[in-house]
């Protein structure tokens, strides 16, 4: 993910999104989930831009967008933690696995560490309901998961990023 | 259409020569299940040591073959031997394979899961008279695991679009005969007959007319759509194919949800490759058939099954469905005629136009012809995707392809259908899987979700959790729904938490059946089956919530006390220390002691105490406790 934080820089990726698609009302979900892939979240700059560029009003693309539950409006930690609630899942196990997690992060489901570390999300099915309690990590899935792997797995992560950290500085 | 046969030959040429030439081949799982499971520590393994001794082999990334719960799995191939499938392997088993199987010439019989030809081979065992497989009948299926995806010549080489060749030598009419005489149902869960369907889409004025599959596979404990659509996407697309040709549609959509990352991509790269061979544009294989396709993204709503929510989703709009009629079939999507199919459904086509209506229909039951693909997952013991006739007995697909409880302990029920459906009794195992008996038992079908439950799982809050999921999924526009459902889930919460009344369950019934009667779709019209089955068959654990305050398998945490038995604990503090309340304490070496002010019931401790001392245990039902919660909650409201 690009650093695009100046509100400029927003707008000016919201414009090239766009320009990707063709007109119409059929397009306004994928602009948003490209502007979600893009960006990390949907900011209130991003719609403005959106409304001068497609004549949809922001408060209209806000309305769609909080509809779904893919679409965020703050911005995300730099690693996404999503905990399944499947069916399998919760039959084996997953809420200790999630209530663990949001103990050693200090967060709820739905918000971001304070050091912008991690962001933690429960989706309704990953779709490894066999393998269950399953966590995805930026996509990659931990299979079995128990309360006690918890902390290697988010170690995994927490190092890399403090490894970045360093080599940035 | 020659263009596609010369492609076929080659195709055939290039299978023919993986399959028995000098290279051997390691067909690896690498489904999303197989990569969670491990199958890149695997495939990175492989390489590195066909590389390390120069082999002539190779590495296909498969799909998922089923059998998750032995994943990663992977099959390998190496002339002179039958084919092998072996799984759990990690890395370093995998080394060891390849060094036996493929450099010394031998079977690894601690390993393997069977050969995969019909006989024995020495000591090994067929793959398929493995108990998970035996009684499983493999179409849909049929190339999940054992090709891969992402070559398209592996599908045309065995039978790929040939079933579109003959479709498109019909007539549209004839190819709807095909489908209505093959009995095929839709396998999204509500089984409305395929054939006809497309009549009503067919008769219907309008032009251009769509086709829309449904790929958002949005039951929490289902997935097989994803298994089928990263194993095998052109199969799916082929039938998109066959059924755009037989109702006139000229543009398809494929609508799959955002977490299925892998089928996307994989469906991404199965359209650039049908372009490329001429079966996607204008005038597909030379004929006056002309379609497109594209992938539409679902963004994260459950309700987005539901048709016209659907609909109201790939037009830009929040995804809240709209009375019926009219049907999307006379208007749909843009207002004009769109036909809706499973992922599934779609599957089966392909194969029905290949090999005729009768040879569909020789499986299943009359009025439930062909298989159908489960997500078998749970307290089972062997979980994975499986695929059986129509009517196989629950029991035989718990008991047998199962290898019941994990645990050991006896089986409770199984749920089908989701959210939507319902849980159903281990006495009413005998019953045979098909629409007509599950929607009599009160389930239904459903689009595959198949979830066990054992002893220790808890109907009650079995229904409190999908009651949750409906509350938090209703859209919202119809009033039965978005107000009874949380008034349901109101009155499941009180009765997990030791709050209920003997009166509640008779009000949950009232407010279940008028849900089901009032709502605006499917969603709320189904959405209180499983409270509605559990009170059925299990109304004996509620009244135990009820009066008791007991919750007998421990699965209602506010029902649940942990106590530390004094005689036993050794005071060694493991559980002080993993208390997330900080509700322990004790001197180091003394009996510890749990606060009940600060206990949030979670169980950690009773994890956590070592097996030598085995000092914590837990007590539902404790009834001093629950009247004081009771009138607490009296006073407070």
């Amino acid at each position: 993910m690009q650093d695009n934080s100046s509100a400029d820089g927003a707008a000016g990726v919201v414009r090239e999104i766009i320009a990707t698609f063709p007109s119409g009302r059929g397009s306004l979900i994928p602009i948003l989930q490209e502007i979600q892939h893009r960006l990390g979240y949907i900011s209130p700059e991003s719609l403005k831009t959106l409304e001068q560029l497609t004549g949809i009003s922001a408060t209209e693309a806000y309305g769609v967008a909080t509809f779904y539950t893919q679409f965020r409006f703050t911005r995300p930690g730099r690693h996404k933690i999503q905990v399944c609630n499947g069916t399998a899942c919760h039959v084996r196990g997953g809420a200790q696995v999630l209530e663990e997690i949001e103990r050693r992060l200090g967060i709820s489901v739905g918000q971001t560490t304070p050091d912008g570390q991690f962001s933690l999300e429960r989706v309704a099915c990953l779709g490894c309901c066999a393998l269950s309690p399953v966590v995805a990590v930026d996509g990659k899935v931990y299979a079995g998961m128990t309360p006690k792997k918890v902390p290697g797995v988010l170690r995994e992560y927490a190092d890399q990023g403090a490894r970045s950290a360093r080599q940035e500085a | 259409m020659e263009r596609l046969r010369e492609r076929r030959r080659q195709a055939e040429a290039r299978w023919q020569a993986l399959m028995s030439g000098p290279e051997s081949v390691f067909f690896v799982g690498a489904a999303t299940c197989g990569l969670a499971a491990g199958a890149e520590a695997v495939i990175n393994r492989l390489q590195r040591d066909i590389e390390r001794y120069g082999l002539k082999a190779r590495v296909v990334r498969a799909g998922c073959l089923g059998p998750c719960c032995f994943e990663p799995i992977m099959i390998v191939r190496h002339r002179g031997l039958p084919e092998c499938c072996y799984g759990p392997v990690d890395a370093d088993a995998a080394g060891k394979i390849l060094e036996r199987h493929v450099m010394g010439g031998e079977l690894c019989g601690e390993w393997a899961l069977g050969v995969m030809t019909a006989e024995s081979y020495g000591r090994v065992p067929s793959f398929w008279d493995h108990p998970m497989m035996k009684g499983q009948v493999r179409r849909v299926l049929i190339n999940c695991g054992v090709i891969d995806p992402e070559d398209p010549d592996h599908y045309l080489a065995r039978g790929g679009y040939q079933g579109l060749e003959r479709a498109l030598s019909m007539s549209p009419e004839a190819v709807i005969e095909e489908v209505l005489a093959s009995g095929l149902r839709g396998r999204g869960g509500a089984g409305f007959p395929t054939g006809k369907k497309w009549q009503f889409a067919r008769a219907a004025a309008g032009s251009p007319k769509y086709l829309i599959c449904n790929a958002d596979e949005g039951d929490p404990g289902a997935f097989m759509n994803r298994s089928l659509l990263e194993g095998d996407p052109h199969a799916v697309l082929e039938g998109m194919l066959i059924a755009g040709y037989a109702i006139g549609a000229s543009e398809g959509y494929i609508y799959c949800r955002a977490e299925y990352p892998l089928a996307i991509r994989r469906l991404e790269t199965a359209i650039t490759q049908m372009r490329e061979m001429g079966l996607l544009g204008k005038r597909i294989l030379g004929t006056d058939f002309s379609f497109d396709l594209h992938i539409k993204q679902g963004a994260g709503a459950f309700v987005c099954g539901e048709e016209t929510a659907l609909i109201a989703s790939i037009e830009g709009m929040r995804g809240m469905p709209r009375p019926k009629p009219p049907f999307p079939a006379q208007r749909g999507l843009w207002g004009q005629p769109t036909v809706i199919q499973n992922v599934e459904t779609l599957g089966n086509l392909p194969h029905i136009l290949r090999n005729g209506a009768a040879w569909f229909a020789e499986v299943g039951t009359p009025q439930s012809r062909g298989t159908k693909t489960f997500a078998l997952a749970g307290k089972v013991a062997r979980t994975g995707l499986i695929e059986v006739p129509l009517g196989t007995p629950l029991r035989q697909i718990v008991m047998e392809i199962g290898g019941g409880m994990a645990s050991g302990k006896a089986p409770k029920a199984v749920q089908t259908g989701g959210p939507s459906g319902g849980c159903i009794p281990a006495e009413k195992f005998d019953l045979p899987v098909d629409y007509e008996s599950l929607g009599a038992a009160g389930s239904i079908m459903g689009s595959g979700g198949m979830i066990v439950l054992d002893e220790d799982s808890c109907m009650v809050d079995i229904a409190r959790y999908f009651l949750t999921f409906t509350q938090q999924e209703s859209c919202g526009k119809c009033v039965p729904c978005r107000v009874g459902t949380r008034a349901m889930l109101q009155l499941l919460e009180n009765i997990t938490k030791g709050l209920g009344r003997p009166e509640d369950l008779q009000q949950l019934e009232e407010i279940a059946e008028t849900v089901k009667a009032g709502s605006l779709c499917g969603l709320g019209q189904t959405a209180p089956n499983p409270v509605l089955t559990t009170l059925r068959y299990f109304r004996r654990e509620y009244e135990e919530h009820i009066e008791k305050g007991q919750c007998t398998a421990f699965a209602c945490r506010k029902l649940v006390w942990y106590r530390i038995d004094p005689e036993r604990c050794k005071g060694c503090g493991v559980c002080m220390r993993v208390c997330p309340a900080e509700a322990i304490d004790g001197e180091k070496g003394e009996p510890h002691r749990i606060s009940e002010e600060k206990c949030i019931h979670c169980g950690s401790c009773l994890t956590a105490c070592p097996p030598s001392s085995a000092a914590i245990y837990r007590e539902s039902g404790d009834l001093k406790r629950i009247e004081a919660r009771r009138q607490l909650a009296a006073t407070t409201s």
